[in-house]
């Protein structure tokens, strides 16, 4: 009976699910069912193209490193490329416009706006780059396990997500800030309870899918504990979408501490960030415009950079 | 419910398995027994069951369905081969990872065993080149290379029963052939006992010796192949048989 249904299957179906690339594959002359060899070397030859060309093919990604990369480098650099101390005063030679001296000129009280810029970006790089590392950590580690585990510690979670996303962001970020205290440590803990929970979401979400695919019931099946299931075979295709989710999130951050800073609740002077830059500016926005409006171009910028970068990660593993 | 040994002599051994989810009961109190070394077949169409009978004796059920009734019985280790293996295997991990992963971490092998080993799993399931297949990615390879993957690293836990859920049905049918007599070889090299749940009465067939027809839940026919094909009883079994492009001589390999 086996020759009639073979006889009967001569002829390969137009299509069939789960093999859609390769059309190749479906004609199978020698009728082994095996993959010609040369077809094989050929799939690999192209999966081989490296993720890194294709990057560099990536407008959005190429874009977000450029910038990225020259603000950052403007940061760790900034001792190197600084024409003065940052907190330097110079009481008589305040709000200076640019010269050979002061490249961009000078503030109210002297000090150097383009040092204070290169110093404002080391300040808020980090406190930016330092607060979303809790957020990222407690919300991919509750979302995997809520997604995963389901039942009651989903609900819970859920609940939790819910009464956070509830409250404007702005809202409980200031209402942290003032029962913590203003300060670098008012953002990190007003950022680490709030942050998380975006993490959380997504995780959640993307777990639960992950979790009733074929190949983790397959693992699961074949004997692997939940904790290898999710370390081996759940995070490496959740944690993609989180560090996409990551990098917008840092220029939210940055704005974050930025606007936290603007209304002195975060960064405490003298340490230089643009946040503070543009409130001081303020004062004279008529006449030296530029105060304010440098250190807001390049809060502009590096968000710009940030998003970019995020989507060309995203574009590239996407292409994956 | 509870999880028991089989009956003596038996692999697998369900009395009265009721499994329900929130919509409603799916499965109503059905029994099947599975001698060792045996193959088994459970044949009925999508929705009648069959499926959740066999994942339920793995342990496997989705979220949400429970067994609500009856038990369970097996004997020794259990295997399982899915219907999709473009989709019962991790995307972003190589396949030789996937099934040294299952020697190292549930037969407890080193490295370098686990490596062994997977060849000489690759070679049993008759993968060409196994050396070099061993670091493809699963879209590297095609559907018949992939279940024979999938079916190697069921092989990996070394289990005395492999429960198969539709394993050939997303194969074209050449291909369909090949991993049916894979099947049948390991049954008979192994000693391996085979629960077989296809909606292909003449794939059945083909592997099983014994065969319960499955309809809304409940099963409606159980007997040899000879018998069920032969001269069914049941009315929903001769739609089954209606529904086979090529009716198989009975009790033929």
């Amino acid at each position: 009976m086996s020759a009639d249904l073979v006889a009967a299957a001569a002829e390969p179906p137009a299509d069939r699910p789960g093999r859609p690339e390769h059309p190749g594959a479906l004609v199978d002359p020698a009728g082994t069912g095996e993959t010609d060899p040369r077809e094989g070397s050929e799939r690999i030859a192209r999966r081989a193209d490296p993720t890194w060309r294709r990057a560099l093919r990536t407008p959005a990604f190429v874009a977000g490193v450029v910038i990225t990369a020259s603000i950052v480098v403007a940061a760790v650099f900034a001792p190197l490329l600084a024409t003065h101390d940052p907190a330097a005063q110079d009481l008589l030679n305040g709000l200076q416009g640019p010269s050979a001296a002061h490249w961009l000129g000078t503030d109210q009280l002297g000090r150097d706006l383009y040092s204070r810029l290169l110093y404002g970006a080391r300040t808020d790089l980090r406190i930016a780059g330092l607060a979303v590392v809790v957020p990222f950590v407690t919300g991919v580690l509750l979302g995997t396990v809520a997604g995963y585990v389901g039942g009651r510690f989903d609900w819970v979670v859920a609940r939790v997500v819910d009464t956070v996303v509830a409250f404007p962001f702005y809202v409980i970020v200031v209402a942290v800030v003032f029962a913590v205290g203003a300060g670098e440590k008012g953002i990190y803990v007003a950022l680490a309870l709030v942050g998380w929970v975006t993490y959380a979401r997504v995780l959640r979400n993307t777990t639960a899918v992950y979790r009733a695919s074929p190949w983790v019931v397959a693992a699961r099946g074949g004997g692997l504990s939940h904790g290898r299931v999710v370390v081996r075979h759940i995070l490496p295709n959740t944690l993609t979408q989180a560090v996409v989710l990551l990098m917008n999130d840092v220029v939210f951050v940055i704005v974050a501490v930025v606007t936290l800073s603007y209304l002195g609740l975060g960064v405490q002077p003298p340490t230089p960030d643009w946040g503070t830059m543009i409130t001081d500016g303020k004062a004279f926005i008529s006449t030296q415009w530029w105060l304010s409006v440098a250190p807001g171009a390049l809060v502009v910028y590096t968000g710009i950079g940030l998003s970019l970068l995020g989507d060309g990660i995203a574009d590239v593993w996407r292409a994956e | 419910m509870t999880r028991t040994a089989a009956a003596p002599g038996h692999a697998v051994t369900v009395r009265g398995l009721t499994i329900a989810s929130r919509a409603g009961t799916l499965v109503h109190g059905i029994d099947l027994d599975v001698p060792a070394g045996a193959a088994v077949g459970l044949v009925g169409e999508s929705g009648s069951g069959k499926s959740l009978t066999l994942r339920s004796v793995i342990g496997l059920l989705p979220r949400g369905v429970e067994i609500t009734g009856g038990s369970v019985g097996v004997t020794g280790r259990l295997g399982m081969v899915f219907q999709d293996p473009s989709s019962a295997l991790d995307p972003l991990v190589t396949v030789g990872s996937q099934v040294m992963e299952v020697c190292r971490h549930v037969r407890g092998m080193t490295k370098a065993a686990a490596r062994r080993r997977a060849v000489e799993l690759f070679e049993e399931v008759g993968i060409p080149d196994p050396e070099r297949r061993l670091r493809s990615y699963p879209h590297e390879l095609s559907g018949g290379q992939r279940q024979r993957v999938v079916l190697a690293v069921a092989l990996a836990a070394e289990p005395d029963v492999l429960l198969c859920d539709e394993p050939t049905t997303a194969l074209d049918v050449t291909v369909q052939a090949q991993v049916l007599a894979l099947i049948e070889r390991l049954r008979v090299d192994r000693g391996l006992t085979v629960v077989f749940v296809s909606h292909d009465l003449a794939v059945v067939s083909q592997v099983c010796s014994t065969v319960s027809v499955m309809q809304a839940g409940r099963v409606v026919e159980s007997g040899t192949i000879d018998q069920v094909v032969g001269a069914p009883q049941h009315p929903y079994t001769r739609t089954l048989l209606d529904a086979v492009l090529e009716i198989p001589e009975a009790g033929a390999p």
